[in-house]
């Protein structure tokens, strides 16, 4: 029974983890339409970025803010150099960020090296907490409670201001947020540096659980693919739950199927593409 | 094609090992072959039926596994190849009945959750695939006695395979099928209304071109002995639409110069180069970003801006007669 | 039998009710002009018409046949043909590969993977012959992208006459034509044989007019006016569709 609940608890956080790396994504594919295939690229990024400020003798949080600023600095430069010289050109954006992705992985190879860095574990969440009687590492509750607390704000930047309504529409109808007067163009470098810093940051937030390593960019990003098309793109709520089905899946399907682990995540995924190509929560695709 | 420059460039082919005197040069040769197989299959769906896949690995990678576990329970080569190529088949048909269910990018997203399912199966099905560790063969084939274990009989059965698939490869193209192909990639909507069954026309060339990857799978798994996960991951994926999309979809040189670029890139630039893989994605991006048509049709169009300016700078005392310029690229 | 028969069609996105309870009949050979105000859902009948949209009731028959249920592409099979009202041409090839492609798409040579296309001699004779009636066969070698739009018109009529039709449907056929090119285009519209029902939809009055037997005014996806031009002309009906009144 212990092994249950350690299971499902790892999964949750995994999940939280997974929201915090999926939020960005699915803004990003909601509103500007493009799978944005850096993003696994920037969630490691923003964890050598970390790794670099710890070791320069700066604390785990502040290193997780300051690297999520600058992977946000970083997208938004993207955003502005890069894909905004192929407006509507969605093929052409996602390419770009394929090839983006390969030259983040070589500049992180390069500078940190080919060995895996784990980020040390903050120091006020060090050890196991007892919850009904058992034991759980700290860790992953305080991701659980980061992940539920930057869903919340997020969810009111989106329901409550100003910038949220206007993704909000930009993402339901981008030709009419546009007539409406929405400057649709300095949305989208908005909302591909949110992305992009939510990534960044939850690279940072991953690195005491998975470490940071050459190819975490690839493990991830297939995950982020996942929880989107199962939520819906442009959904947050979508990517909340999607986060934690996925989260399950994942470690559920690790220790019960180790040979099939990948197939239990992909083919729920894959149902639901081809049932529903907008994802169970997403609005249909104009 | 000019006429003069295709015979001297197959005479070159052919005659490649005895002029090219190091075994590593030809094998790269091979290698650029092979992926040059990969890439113009992958182009006949991606360039004349404009659907792109990011998933054809997955394809890749079912041939050259299905091949290894046929050789190694003791199947001979040519078992092997054809349960390998079938197996190849019977997997574009089920990819394609997925994927089609999608349009443009909802496509794409299909293919890349099938490449993955295929990369999860072969890293963690370890009973089957071996997962990390891969699997190896230890023989090449000697069809008709010539032995394909030396470098130079391996680039020559490569070569052979690669000119069929071109010749294969033109003929669709020029064919009704082919037109009918690039009509559903240029006005889906319209093809219909002709009375075109585009479901069936782009299920027919996800058929061939997955065709192609698996020969490529095969190929790939007799040069190195040996396929693991590597093959099969997205990335791999990645780097053929790469090859395709570098130099220039749609035509039948493109994804031959694509091909060549990126191996000889990750092989050769490599030793030069520290950062290859840098490199290539920095190409790629600048290839996508000013010349969103591919390398071979925008320089085409470069060529052509160029001799414009010289032929203006050269005959200015003509400007009076001069004749209409050249119409846009 | 009729040609081309609607009977209580009926079309709706979300709540907007775009073809309401549409019943309409063309005899064979006819020329029928269907005219309203822009947002008529006059496109729209005709997509219903051709398979692109399902009708969410009502039937669409062509020579006694229920075609209500039969897929687009076998439409074009049975004998229907239509234009477009925005142009969709394939922009990156030549006039002749256009027209060809139309004459290919009934025939079966469309799945054969091995004969060169340009080698098909009765094809692209057939393709040519078909320029030549539109009077673009002197360009039937320039690529779309260097013609005018005049000519581009003349094109979608020449690819629909292609697939040799029992019945045409034109979107628009005049749309940004200069007069002169409208003149072109209305002798070729009358050359074409009673064997080809025609129905038209058109904007403009005064060329539709002289074309048309009979004239079906839709307003707000309803039939309002049906008759001869004198009828519907004289109808009040129709003064108030057009004068907003």
């Amino acid at each position: 029974m212990n092994l249950w609940l350690l299971l499902a608890g790892n999964s949750i956080a995994f999940g939280g983890l997974l929201f915090l790396l999926s939020a960005g994504f699915a803004l990003i594919f909601g509103l500007m339409r493009i799978p944005n295939l850096t993003h696994g690229s920037l969630f490691m990024l923003g964890a050598y970025f970390a790794v670099s400020l710890i070791a320069m003798g700066l604390g785990f949080w502040p290193a997780a803010l300051i690297a999520a600023f600058g992977v946000a600095a970083f997208g938004g430069l993207v955003e502005r150099l890069l894909l905004r010289r192929l407006p509507g050109n969605e093929l052409a954006q996602v390419l770009v960020t394929l090839g983006l992705s390969f030259m983040i992985a070589d500049v992180c190879l390069m500078t940190w090296g080919g060995d895996p860095i784990s980020i040390e574990t903050p120091p006020g969440l060090r050890g196991a907490s007892h919850i009904a009687g058992f034991g759980f590492p700290t860790y992953r509750l305080g991701v659980i409670v980061v992940a539920v607390l930057c869903a919340t704000a997020l969810w009111g930047v989106l329901e409550q201001t100003r910038l949220g309504a206007m993704i909000r529409a930009g993402v339901d109808d981008p030709q009419i947020a546009r007539v409406v007067g929405i400057r649709v163009s300095r949305l989208f470098t908005i909302v591909f540096s949110l992305g992009a810093g939510l990534a960044g940051f939850a690279g940072v937030i991953g690195g005491p659980i998975l470490s940071v390593y050459p190819g975490l960019d690839q493990d991830m990003l297939p995950l982020a693919l996942v929880v989107v098309i199962l939520g819906g793109s442009g959904s947050l709520i979508g990517s909340f739950i999607g986060s934690f089905a996925v989260g399950l899946l994942y470690n559920f399907g690790q220790a019960l199927f180790p040979e099939l682990a990948y197939v239990v995540l992909f083919l729920p995924m894959l149902v639901v593409l081809v049932l529903r190509p907008q994802g169970l929560f997403g609005r249909a695709a104009p | 094609m000019n006429r003069a420059a295709g015979i001297f460039a197959f005479a070159a082919l052919v005659t490649l090992p005895l002029w090219v005197g190091n075994a590593y040069y030809v094998n790269i040769a091979a290698q650029i072959l092979l992926y040059s197989i990969f890439a113009l299959g992958l182009n006949v769906l991606v360039g004349y039926g404009g659907l792109v896949s990011l998933g054809h690995a997955g394809l890749f990678g079912i041939a050259a596994y299905a091949g290894a576990l046929a050789i190694n329970t003791g199947g001979n080569h040519f078992v092997a190849i054809a349960s390998a190529l079938a197996a190849t088949i019977v997997a574009a048909a089920a990819f394609a009945m997925l994927a089609l269910r999608g349009t443009g990018l909802g496509f794409v997203m299909i293919t890349v959750a099938l490449g993955q399912i295929v990369w999860g199966v072969a890293y963690r099905w370890i009973s089957i695939t071996n997962g990390d560790n891969g699997i190896s063969i230890r023989t090449r084939p000697s069809p008709f006695g010539l032995s394909l274990a030396t470098a130079n009989g391996f680039y020559w059965a490569t070569l052979v395979v690669f000119l069929v698939a071109v010749a294969v490869i033109a003929i669709l193209a020029a064919s009704p099928f082919g037109a009918s192909l690039r009509g559903t990639r240029d006005q889906p909507r319209r093809m219909t209304a002709l009375g075109y069954n585009i479901w069936l026309i782009r299920f027919l060339a996800f058929l061939f071109s997955g065709l192609w990857s698996g020969v490529a799978g095969m190929l790939f798994l007799y040069y190195n002995q040996f396929i693991s996960p590597q093959a099969v991951a997205l990335s791999a994926s990645a780097e053929a639409l790469l090859m395709v999309i570098a130099g220039g979809t749609g035509t039948l040189l493109g994804p031959i110069v694509g091909a060549t670029l990126v191996v000889i890139m990750k092989n050769v630039a490599s030793a030069y180069i520290e950062r290859w893989n840098f490199v290539l994605g920095a190409i790629f991006v600048a290839i996508v970003v000013l010349m969103p048509e591919g390398m071979v049709p925008g320089s085409v169009r470069l060529a052509r801006w160029c001799g414009t300016r010289l032929r203006l700078r050269t005959a200015p005392a003509h400007s009076a007669t001069a004749p209409h310029p050249e119409g846009g690229g | 039998m009729s040609a081309l028969e609607l009977r209580g069609l009926d079309k709706a996105f979300g709540g907007l009710r775009v073809t309401a309870g549409v019943n309409l009949a063309v005899e064979p050979g006819e020329r029928r002009l269907i005219i309203g105000p822009n947002g008529a859902g006059k496109t729209t009948l005709f997509n219903l018409i051709t398979g692109e949209l399902r009708p969410d009731a009502g039937t669409v028959w062509l020579f006694g046949g229920d075609i209500t249920r039969v897929p687009t592409r076998r439409r074009a099979h049975l004998g229907l043909a239509r234009t477009y009202q925005i142009l969709t041409l394939f922009p990156n090839d030549t006039l002749l590969h256009n027209v060809s492609l139309s004459q290919l798409g009934l025939s079966r040579l469309r799945w054969n993977p091995i004969w060169r296309l340009d080698h098909q001699t009765e094809l692209l004779a057939a393709a040519r012959q078909m320029l030549a009636q539109v009077g673009l066969d002197q360009l039937a070698d320039r690529p779309v992208g260097q013609t005018a739009y005049g000519e581009r018109r003349r094109v979608e009529i020449a690819m629909a006459l292609a697939q040799r039709p029992k019945v045409l449907l034109l979107d628009e056929p005049f749309a940004g034509l200069s007069s002169d090119e409208r003149r072109d285009v209305k002798q070729l519209l009358a050359a074409i044989p009673r064997e080809v029902t025609i129905v038209m939809i058109e904007h403009d009055m005064d060329i539709a007019l002289d074309f048309a037997d009979r004239i079906t005014v839709l307003h707000f996806g309803r039939v309002e006016v049906e008759g001869s031009r004198a009828e519907v002309v004289a109808h009040p009906r129709t003064k108030e569709i057009y004068l907003g009144a």
